[in-house]
């Protein structure tokens, strides 16, 4: 077992992991964040993504213990008060449906965003190319994202 | 009877209006109850040993070392649980004579499939569980595979079961088929196939049982709760009132879901025998090779026609492959189709055949469209080769064949009877917005320059059957259920309203629209109403969520609940208002004397009831009010879908440049979720055009069991969609609604692969099997230039 | 899917690092980004017994401009490439292609030393390494050298690295003046790996190519360079018709392998026509 620091959503936890524990496990099963789904074995779906110091990463391709020191921001710590502004775009532009794909997609969306705070609708599919969602075609997602865009979610 | 089109404005009531989903606020902060987010006290997690071989005879399960391991709680092999475990069911044995064997939830003595089940492990947690399975030791004795459909039916075949490969038999035939063939001036024969699909719902299949006594509780990320308590009570002999299921928040179906599977069988019984609750989720690999597959059908069509394109008739030869054993609705699954292959055509006779194969492959069942977007795709397909014997626009002929919005209602050669429809309003409107004219010039510019990459244009008139189904109809058809629906409302003491409902949504926006039809019928606030499901306790009955039937069966149910709540209410609104009841009128939510004077919200007369104080002799003191209704007719909505599509001859990549689709579904609830729906329609139908195909190899092994080789899309592979609508109401329910969950779906898979052939055909291409991957298309050009001048064998080799 | 049980160390040093490896022996595997090995842990397709992490190792990271070379740190992920200023200027090539990998939450973990590492021929970094001429520096137990790329790659999935040797760095060649480049991948979905992917450098003079470098991905077991099609593009004039002639030598040599995605005789078709399109690219015309 590796002892781990890890600060999720703004708290910070200690705690003793199996070396082979995925960060995903550790946060649903651990920390108990299970706001953060999984969908595949490969990294292909993306449905877990979160932000590890800020940056996108799929939580099931990364160990906990890679993750020690880290910040995690999970879709649960989006919402500050209020909704973050990709949080209402989706809603807005009905940009989710069955949301198993939606916390993973809104946390790629959020580094896209961060990167390229005006993208094209072209950049933005780019940009989501690691999210796979199986219900919306991804029409509305583009848009929620170029809404959110618009609503200047980077500042 | 002519049906009204109308292009759609804002409305002023409830019912149209884009309104936003209540369901987003859990799921949009993380907040969702997915059945693998489920904790319980003393939760324990099982795994599943599934064979490696397509087929083999199980000769020894060794469990003593999986047992052994820490964290251990149990193991079982299929022989521990044979004694109660039961056989799956299939509730659609299509004909009398159906071949229809065993299907033990876990194997005891053969395997199948890559994938079937062969023992579990029950441990502490899910890591140890894995590492327990590992330490499973099964000897196999080696059986042949039985892979290709064909194949498998001749008489000298190694066979799946005992019984045969071949599983049935089943026709419709209406018309003189011999005489509209007989002297036909054009016959074309065609053979399609319908790769077989996976249906990847974002989230996997998980299921979680809590035993307490002899009562059981179980969470499965289902589409069917209210099937899967039946079927449960049936396979394990547990008395249906002792079982609870509750589909929570499901992440997405397909059909996928619509299923009773083998893992809901073996959770509860190995909950039963550990006394404590287990959960079982898979993982995508386990998904892909044992959640069941759709399509996989070989398809031969010929259609006779005339030379000014009217078609005399049209006949039909399937093989469809069952896979190893028969799913819940498997067999029926090429049924649905057999109504749809003439479209919203008119013929003079029609002849359908379908033959169920097994083989050592996981079982199919319904993919969204199930059986409608084979259907579909066949005769669209066929449709363009007409035109192009015929030298016609492929507008051209549909138009000369359609049933005119002026004929309905229409009996159509399959025996359905179509309420509504207007396919010229859908087209005019899609021509209009594709810009079908200047991109048919460009694409002869194309050709004239000798551009490499070549344009194409795809189209697909389509229709479907929707809102499953009239129970007399199922019955005939030999399904072992109803196809009604249930629903209650519940007028709470402050006005609130609670919707009861029987079907189950797994990311469609029941709650919304279900609270906009409630909110409609009762003038109360949309904010006011809470829809309640996917719970047998809280909602007891219900045919659950499939077949696009939810708002034209479920919808209608809540709508006639409320109209009956609304009567209840007028009898008290009459006693407090001293008014006879009959000359209340009921606008805006409430109740007025049709001259004028006092009037009654229905929320004060809510708290009437409840209070009971002053209600009219022998009422009884509520307006709850429920409704089971039984459509009259299937619902058939239509549309018009066009493509435009890119060919890169030098490498066989296709690029779709512009997609339209002008659906009809009848009136909407609310357009958000319908636009939604036809998207992500759209979206797997391209899928299935150029990406998506479940590939085994030649023991049987599937090759693609992980999402990086069954490609789904992401949003960088696909096109952005032009949506329209039309709206000619559906004559048979009193919405006019017509459902929208399959119809992207049915529509674009045709819609793209005729673009691909519509810019490939000058080099004398006229077909590519699915999914059309740049080498297919490649090849398909290879193989046309090598055979010479195309211009040769386009006039003398089209039939 | 789950992990079977390692050890697992990170050590805060390279020769740490080293010697962590050497005591593993033979079951003991080096994780950086970990975006390759993690989905092979999870299937169940690696079994090591230990896992030297070097993310803690700070010398592994960065780029440094080295004269005539870059000097990049082997655990340099993905993403600090496609932005990398020096790398933008002098091997813009490695840039292109380590943008197309995969998707960006990869590209934030994955490394170029794990890629290459990794060795997988349909990976897209190696044929670029190959095609830059560049160098990699190892550590082992023995102390320090440096591998050519052409001498990296030795089987599926196999490279030169040693039991117990660490890939710390890529040394690439500046490119000079008239330099031009063109990762060309070809592949079903953004995700998908490539069918072929082909790296092309080209030296302009005078309306001339003066030289081309052609690296192939995923038309072997190891990645290749497409040296008959080089000779050929050296010295014809920059136009489409002679690069696409000189590109019809790209397949020469190739051993492609046979798969879902593609046939072999169908990824050396491939091979040529993008070829064609990576020099007329690099060539800019």
């Amino acid at each position: 077992m590796a002892e781990i620091t890890v600060t999720v959503d703004g708290v910070s936890y200690v705690d003793h992991v199996e070396p082979r524990m995925l960060l995903v496990h550790y946060l649903r099963e651990v920390v108990g964040k299970t706001g953060t789904p999984i969908g595949c074995d490969t990294s292909n779906c993306g449905a877990c993504t979160v932000l590890m110091d800020g940056a996108s990463v799929k939580s099931c391709s990364v160990l906990a213990v890679q993750a020690d020191g880290a910040q995690i921001t999970t879709i649960e710590g989006m919402a500050n008060g209020e909704w973050h502004p990709l949080q209402r775009a989706f809603h807005e532009e009905h940009a989710l449906q069955c949301g198993y794909c939606t916390p993973g997609m809104i946390m790629a969306a959020a580094d896209l965003l961060k990167e390229n705070p005006h993208p094209s609708n072209q950049e933005i599919r780019d940009g989501l190319e690691g999210n796979l969602c199986r219900c919306t075609g991804y029409e509305n997602i583009v848009r929620a994202v170029r809404r959110a865009a618009e609503a200047g979610v980077s500042e | 009877m002519t049906t009204q089109t109308e292009t759609h404005e804002a409305p002023a009531g409830e019912l149209g209006k884009a309104r936003l989903r209540k369901e987003d606020d859990r799921l949009i902060t993380g907040q969702t109850s997915w059945t693998d987010n489920i904790t319980l006290p003393g939760l324990v997690h099982m795994a599943l040993l599934r064979s490696p071989y397509a087929h083999a005879r199980i000769t020894r399960v060794d469990l003593s070392a999986a047992r052994a391991q820490p964290g251990v709680i149990a193991a079982f092999a299929g022989a521990d649980l044979a004694d109660e475990q039961g056989s799956m069911p299939c509730v659609w044995p299509v004909t009398d004579d159906i071949v229809m064997p065993a299907y033990p939830p876990m194997a005891v003595d053969e395997v199948r499939y890559v994938g079937d089940a062969v023992a579990c492990v029950v441990a502490r947690d899910r890591y140890a569980a894995a590492d327990a399975l590992a330490t499973i030791d099964v000897d196999y004795e080696p059986l042949p595979p039985v892979l290709d459909m064909r194949a498998a039916l001749d008489e000298n075949s190694p066979k799946v079961h005992e019984a045969g490969n071949k599983c049935y038999e089943w026709t419709l035939a209406n018309g003189d088929i011999d005489a509209a063939f007989r002297d036909a001036p054009v016959v074309i024969e065609r053979d399609y196939v319908q790769q077989r699909l996976i249906p990847s719902p974002m989230e996997p299949r998980s299921v979680v049982c809590a035993p307490i006594g002899d009562e059981y509780t179980i969470w499965s990320a289902t589409q069917v709760p209210h099937i899967v308590r039946i079927l449960l009570s049936l396979v394990t002999g547990i008395g249906e009132h002792k079982l609870r299921v509750i589909a929570p928040d499901v992440g997405g179906g397909f059909g996928s879901k619509l299923e009773f599977i083998a893992e809901e069988v073996i959770t509860v019984l190995v909950a039963r025998r550990v006394g404590r609750p287990v959960k079982w989720t898979e993982s995508r690999s386990e998904s892909n090779m044992a959640s069941h597959h759709g399509r996989d059908q070989l398809q031969r069509i010929r259609i006779a026609a005339d030379r000014d394109g009217r078609i005399r008739g049209l006949s039909v030869d399937l093989l469809a492959n069952m896979g190893a054993y028969l799913k819940i609705v498997g067999p029926g699954i090429p049924l649905l189709g057999a109504f749809m292959y003439n479209a919203i055509y008119k013929m003079d006779a029609y002849s359908f055949r379908c033959t169920g194969v097994f083989t050592t492959t996981t079982p199919t069942d319904a993919y969204r469209g199930a059986g409608r977007p084979e259907a579909t795709y066949a005769i669209e397909r066929i449709m363009d080769e007409l035109a192009t014997e015929l030298g016609m626009d492929p507008l051209e002929v549909r138009e000369r064949n359609w049933i005119k919005h002026e004929e309905f209602p229409y009996t159509t050669i399959a025996g359905l009877t179509y309420d509504s429809g207007n396919y010229e309003a859908a087209t005019a409107k899609a021509k209009e917005l594709f810009r079908y004219d200047e991109l048919r010039r460009e694409q002869s510019e194309r050709i004239s320059r000798g551009d490499p990459v070549r344009l194409g244009i795809g189209v697909s008139t389509f229709t479907e059957m929707c809102g499953l189904a009239p129970s007399k109809l199922l019955g005939q058809l030999k399904y072992v259920a109803g196809g009604w629906e249930y629903a209650s409302i519940r007028v709470l003491p402050t006005g609130k309203v609670e919707v009861v409902t029987g079907t189950s949504a797994h990311g469609q926006g029941h709650e919304t629209a279900w609270s906009q039809i409630t909110a409609d019928a009762l003038g109360v606030p949309f904010e006011d109403v809470r829809v309640l499901h996917g719970d047998t306790l809280v909602a007891p009955k219900g045919m659950d969520t499939y077949g696009s039937r939810s708002v034209v069966v479920g919808g209608t149910a809540v709508h006639s609940a409320c109209l009956k709540v609304i009567e209840k209410a007028r009898a008290i609104a009459a006693k407090l208002l001293e008014a006879p009841p009959e000359e209340l009128e009921f606008t805006g939510g409430a109740f007025q004397a049709s001259g004028g004077g006092q009037s009654k919200t229905i929320q004060e007369i809510a708290f009437a009831a409840f209070d009971a104080h002053d209600l009219p002799d022998g009422m009884e003191p509520s307006l709850d009010s429920d409704s089971t209704i039984d459509p009259a007719n299937f619902s058939f909505p239509h549309g018009t879908h066009l493509c435009a599509a890119e060919v890169d001859t030098e490498t066989g990549m296709v690029t779709i440049r512009s997609y339209v689709a002008v659906d009809d579904v009848g009136k909407v609830v609310n357009p958000l979720i319908v636009e939604g729906q036809v998207h992500g329609g759209i979206a797997q139908g391209i899928a299935q055009a150029l990406y998506e195909e479940g590939v085994y190899d030649d023991a049987g092994n599937l090759l693609t069991t992980t999402l990086a080789d069954y490609l789904v899309p992401s949003a960088a592979d696909l096109p952005s969609y032009v949506t329209s609508r039309t709206e000619t109401p559906s004559t048979t329910n009193p919405l006019g609604v017509k459902g929208v969950g399959e119809a992207g779906t049915i529509a674009s898979t045709p819609a793209v692969v005729n673009a691909i052939i519509d810019a490939l055909r000058p080099l004398g291409i006229r077909d590519i099997t699915m999914p059309c991957t740049p080498e297919r298309v490649w090849r398909a050009i290879e193989s046309a230039r090598s055979l010479g001048d195309p211009s040769a064998r386009q006039n003398g080799g089209t039939a | 899917m789950i992990p079977a049980k390692f050890d697992y160390v990170r050590p805060s040093s390279l020769d740490e690092a080293v010697s962590a490896l050497a005591g593993g022996g033979e079951d003991a595997k080096v994780i950086a980004g970990g975006q390759s090995l993690l989905p092979l842990l999870r299937l169940r397709l690696a079994y090591p017994d230990l896992l030297v992490d070097v993310g803690g190792i700070a010398e592994l990271r960065g780029v440094s401009d080295q004269g005539g070379t870059l000097r990049i740190g082997a655990r340099t992920t993905h993403y600090d490439i496609v932005g990398d200023p020096l790398i933008a200027a002098h091997c813009g090539l490695l840039a292109e292609a380590a943008g197309t990998v995969a998707d960006p939450a990869v590209r934030h973990r994955g490394t170029l030393g794990g890629s290459l590492a990794h060795a997988d021929p349909a990976g897209d970094l190696p044929a670029v390494i190959l095609a830059l001429d560049a160098t990699l520096t190892a550590r082992g137990p023995g102390g320090e050298r440096e591998i050519s790329a052409a001498d990296f790659f030795v089987d599926y999935l196999t490279t030169a690295l040693q039991p117990g040797e660490i890939l710390t760095a890529i040394k690439v060649p500046k490119l000079g003046d008239g330099w031009g480049y063109r990762y060309e991948k070809f592949h079903r979905t953004a995700q998908a790996w490539a069918i072929v992917g082909v790296a092309a450098l080209t030296r302009r003079s005078n309306g001339q190519v003066a030289e081309a470098r052609i690296g192939l991905t995923n038309m072997g077991p190891v990645p290749v360079r497409a040296t008959a099609a080089e000779s050929a593009a050296a010295g014809v004039s920059a136009s489409h018709d002679a690069l696409r002639s000189a590109a019809a030598y790209a397949d020469e040599g190739t051993q492609p392998p046979g798969d879902l995605h593609g046939a072999p005789d169908y990824r050396r078709h491939l091979a040529r026509v993008l070829t064609g399109r990576a020099l007329a690219a690099a060539a800019g015309v």
